[in-house]
């Protein structure tokens, strides 16, 4: 039984609005393994970044958790008190934003910002902590890391603010780092050094990571365990190249179909049909149904949790054989080790 | 061919509907509508539910307390004040609208053009901007009334003088903001004039604030015609109007309190019935 | 060889950078922004062009001032020859016409479909009176929607929708050219497909040349014939599609293409593609602008700028780089394999 460093159950959370209530996630469940990279698969709208804000209470205002649970460390994080919460955070969990241009303070050094968190949660001294900054300003690749430490953000560009992040987040040695599309606002070529970055840390400190992001690709890259998410709910889950050889769920076969890789060069990009379902009022059923190629009559109605399939995969969809039979026929990806 | 869509576009809520279907469900907009229309009726009927003529004296019973005859009373030369105070409305009302309408129209052209084209054009409307707002609004109206002549000319002509300003500024702001928007690009992209791509498609998307501005506007507007009315530099008399009722009024205070405090409470009920329209809008007209 | 529809010569945008008047009066330099600098561009007629490169390249710019928006500091633009006017004229401006990146300020949200399809039509004569409601329907249908979004407004669209409006709009005025500047990077990715089927269709249907700026080279493989590759306002390499991919002859190419991630990962995490962070338009670097983040770069790099310059037996691909066509295959190894046919 490997060892889990997070578990998310049937996660819910819901924004009530005036007229309607959103139910931005809608029993999601996945877990991470210790020292593992898991990445959050979904496109805009589909609740991946409410899930990791609701793992550090971090929802906005009206948004709040109505069920599940999420078992951090032996502790449901949903139950806590705010202390114990706000010492998980920075310490034991932290996160990364997507926009480094305005997830650091304009008016604070950036060696200040990376301090602070060891100050306050290890009880580190001023000038320890000053060190504990430069080394992870170095630890990031930044360059002449004890005269940028007195530098403020923006003297720097986008790709250097991202590895100042990533040292706030390592600041305290972190079980969990989690990642909301980190990557996203990044170009091409800066996108490459971060996520290189990213694999030779994980390396080096074992670290868990949660990495949302709606690219496939850059899962492929830098993640073992992939879970696919859709109107809330988690749809598939299970090692990224089994999943990539063989999805076992429509909506990730329509996914790859869909969208343009850099090197499988699909001989016609077929889209999914339709759009997402409004939140405040989802179909019953499979969410993903009305837009499905599979669909069948057992699908309009009833619960789709996930189900456990052999080598540690899930997938939330019942006739995920017909969706594998279709995929190994018309295949997205080639597997060249086994040869195809 | 891909296939056509045939999915109805997304209605989505009650919002996109539009103004016409949504603005009886607006309870600010409704009220404030409620208001000043009445006023609005109040005024336009005053020929006929005004029991005297608002310019009548009778010297025979001056600052007599309400009655049966005289529901308000009358103030120091016999003139009813019921009649004064509804006729008053028009007055009032009116003056305050034109003398709002002025401003934004020049207002809102100066802004345009200080915003689509920008550099010296820009440069020249700002600074004129600077100048008049470096005085206070009302110290300004009264120096110019005082200059030009008491009256409706003049307040018209001051009130224009400086009033502009805000529009311009209002205007000129959302114009440098809506003209990197992708669609005036689009069609500048196709050729249109710059005064149909201004007029047509940048304007109505950046009227909203400058309009919803004028309703407040009008209430500072009154409250000036009052202040005029009351230095004596306004409407003159005999003619009735708020201002000039609220002055005379004053040396009664004590014993016919009503001459003056009626007519405050009018301009308090205006200014109030205005404002919930310019909340109203403000909600209403969002393109959201 | 199809002849060419638009040449850009020469082309140079430049915008001022902050510097208020005393600055200027007390005889301080203005810093200047070179947004394009020096760019040569063909674009034959029927083909696809796709336009690459990273923030701050350019791209968007050079697009723009193609298309007619801004007014190019230097150089010049021709059009079937004839070389176009700094003002256009609005003959001028329907032979091209832009779709725009982000769905949301492409369409005016005062106006519903019908009207701004109209107002075209009606302004530029494009169909009689009578026509007109017809013309607008066909155009909907040209991009796959119903006649229902004719009277409907933006705000009740999704963003794919929206884009299909945008290509409907731009295809009004039936024009030779379309530049569609980043049409789906703010889509989901799961309707981007819809909108880049939309255009191939519409390519061969209507015969239109594309120029499609991308930053996303999966896209761009998948529409383009050619490409041309920016950074720091010039064009650094263009080439067929397939030849581009397969033997990019420029370090920045190179690099470029090993960083985009992929599906079946290849690499390691040793692998890297360019190091260092692109510089500012604003302080160019002097010889090569790309010498800083090469780790090609000589003596000559840093001396002279190089030109593009296409190679001793490939008149379709050119680089702008001294040891383009020079050096061994080691250091020009392709990174990216030829696509296998099927399994």
């Amino acid at each position: 039984m490997r060892d889990n460093v997070l578990e998310v159950r049937d996660l819910r959370v819901e924004i009530p609005l005036p007229h309607s209530t959103v139910r931005a996630v809608n029993g999601a469940s996945f877990t991470v393994s210790r020292g593992e990279a898991l990445g959050l698969v979904g496109e805009s709208g589909c609740g991946k970044s409410m899930t990791l804000r609701a793992i550090l209470g971090l929802l906005p205002s009206p948004a709040r958790i109505v069920g599940g649970e999420i078992l951090f460390d032996g502790r449901d994080l949903t139950r806590v008190s705010p202390g114990e919460l706000r010492d998980v955070r920075g310490r034991r969990i932290s996160m990364i934003f997507q926009e480094p241009m305005t997830a650091l303070n304009p008016v604070m050094r950036v060696g200040e910002q990376i301090a602070e968190a060891p100050r306050i949660h290890l009880g580190y001294d001023r000038q320890s902590a000053h060190e504990r900054a430069i080394e992870l300003l170095r630890l990031v690749g930044i360059p002449d890391p004890e005269r940028r430490a007195g530098a403020y953000p923006h003297e720097f560009s986008g790709g250097m603010r991202q590895r100042v992040m990533i040292a706030i987040a390592l600041s305290c040695e972190p079980d969990l780092i989690l990642c909301d599309e980190p990557t996203t606002a990044l170009d091409v070529t800066i996108q490459d050094q971060i996520l290189k970055l990213l694999l030779d840390l994980r390396e080096e400190l074992g670290v868990s990571v949660v990495f949302v992001t709606h690219d496939l690709a850059v899962v492929a890259e830098t993640c073992r365990s992939l879970a696919v998410m859709y109107a809330g709910q988690i749809l598939e889950t299970g090692e990224v190249r089994q999943v990539f050889r063989e999805p076992r769920h429509p909506y990730t076969l329509g996914l790859m179909r869909a969208v343009p890789d850099f090197e499988l060069v699909q001989s016609s990009l077929d889209s999914i049909p339709g759009t997402p379902p409004d939140l405040a009022s989802l179909p019953p059923g499979c969410p993903f149904h009305p837009r499905c190629s599979f669909v069948e009559d057992d699908c309009v109605s009833g619960e789709f949790p996930l189900l456990p399939l052999a080598d540690g995969r899930a997938t939330a969809c019942v006739h995920h054989d017909t969706c594998a039979r279709a995929a190994r026929e018309d295949p997205v990806v080639v597997d060249r080790e086994s040869g195809g | 061919m891909s296939a056509v869509e045939t999915t109805a576009p997304a209605a989505g809520a009650e919002r996109a509907r539009g103004f016409r279907n949504r603005w009886y469900r607006t309870p600010s907009f409704v009220a404030g509508l409620a208001i000043i229309g009445t006023l609005v009726v109040l005024g336009l009927l005053a020929p006929t539910i005004a029991p005297y003529n608002p310019i009548e004296q009778d010297l025979k019973s001056i600052l007599k307390p309400p009655s049966q005859e005289h529901w308000l009373g009358t103030d120091q030369v016999g003139r009813d004040v019921l009649s004064r105070l509804i006729y008053a409305i028009r007055v009032d009302l009116k003056i305050g609208l034109l003398a709002v309408l002025f401003p934004f129209c020049i207002g809102t052209f100066l802004g345009c053009l200080a915003g689509y084209y920008g550099r010296w054009l820009d440069t020249v409307v700002m600074r004129l901007v600077d100048v008049v707002v470096a005085f206070p609004f009302l110290v300004l109206i009264i120096a110019l009334v005082f200059v030009i002549g008491p009256g409706p000319r003049g307040i018209y002509i001051a009130i224009t003088m400086v009033g502009w300003v805000s529009y311009a500024r209002i205007v000129r702001g959302e114009i440098l903001v809506a003209k990197r928007q992708e669609y005036v690009l689009a069609a500048q992209a196709a050729g249109f004039s710059d005064a149909r791509i201004i007029a047509r498609h940048i304007l109505p998307n950046v009227i909203t604030q400058a309009v919803v501005f004028a309703m407040s506007d009008i209430v500072l507007v009154i409250v000036a015609i009052v202040t005029l009315g009351y230095l004596g530099l306004g409407v003159q008399p005999p003619t009735a109007d708020w201002g000039s009722m609220m002055a005379q009024g004053q040396d009664f205070i004590t014993t016919r309190w009503e001459i003056s405090t009626i007519p405050g409470l009018a301009v308090v009920l205006t200014g109030l019935g205005l404002s919930l329209i310019g909340d109203g809008l403000a909600d209403l007209l969002r393109p959201e | 060889m199809a002849e060419a529809l638009l040449q850009a010569s020469g082309l140079h945008m430049h915008f001022p950078v902050g510097g208020s008047l005393f600055d200027r009066l007390g005889g301080r330099e203005r810093e200047v922004l070179r947004a394009v600098d020096g760019v040569d561009l063909e674009i034959r007629r029927g083909e696809a062009l796709g336009l690459v490169g990273e923030s701050g390249c350019g791209k968007s710019t050079l697009g723009r001032c193609i298309v007619g928006l801004y007014r190019p500091t230097a150089g010049e633009v021709r059009f079937e020859g004839e070389l176009l006017p700094e003002k256009r004229g609005r003959a001028q401006r329907r032979r091209m016409q832009m779709v725009f990146q982000d769905p949301y300020s492409s369409l005016n949200p005062r106006m519903t479909v019908r009207q701004t399809l109209e107002e075209l039509l009606r302004v530029h004569e494009i169909v009689s009176r009578s026509k007109v409601e017809e013309r607008c329907r066909e155009l909907l249908a040209l991009v796959g929607l119903g006649n229902q979004f004719l009277d409907a407004y933006p705000r009740q669209f999704s963003g794919g929708q929206r884009q299909r409006v945008s290509i409907a709009r731009a295809l009004a005025l039936e024009p030779d050219l379309l530049v569609a500047d980043e049409p789906v990077s703010a889509l989901d990715v799961s309707v981007q497909a819809t909108v880049l089927r939309l255009l191939e269709e519409l390519r061969q249907e209507l015969g239109l040349t594309l120029l499609l700026i991308a930053h996303n080279m999966a896209v761009v493989r998948h529409v383009c014939d050619c490409v041309a590759v920016m950074y720091l306002g010039r064009i650094v390499e263009t080439a067929p599609t397939e030849k581009l991919f397969s033997d990019p002859r420029h370090p920045y190419t190179q690099g470029l293409l090993r960083a985009v991630p992929r599906i079946v990962p290849g690499r390691t995490s040793a692998t890297r593609g360019v190091a260092g962070d692109p510089p500012s338009p604003i302080r160019v670097p002097g010889g090569c602008r790309f010498h800083p983040r090469c780790s090609l770069a000589q003596e000559v790099c840093h001396e002279e700028d190089p030109n593009l310059e296409t190679g001793p037996r490939v008149s379709e691909h050119a680089a702008a780089c001294h040891f383009a066509w020079t050096e061994t295959p080691k250091a020009h190894t392709p990174e990216v394999e030829n696509p296998e046919g099927g399994t």
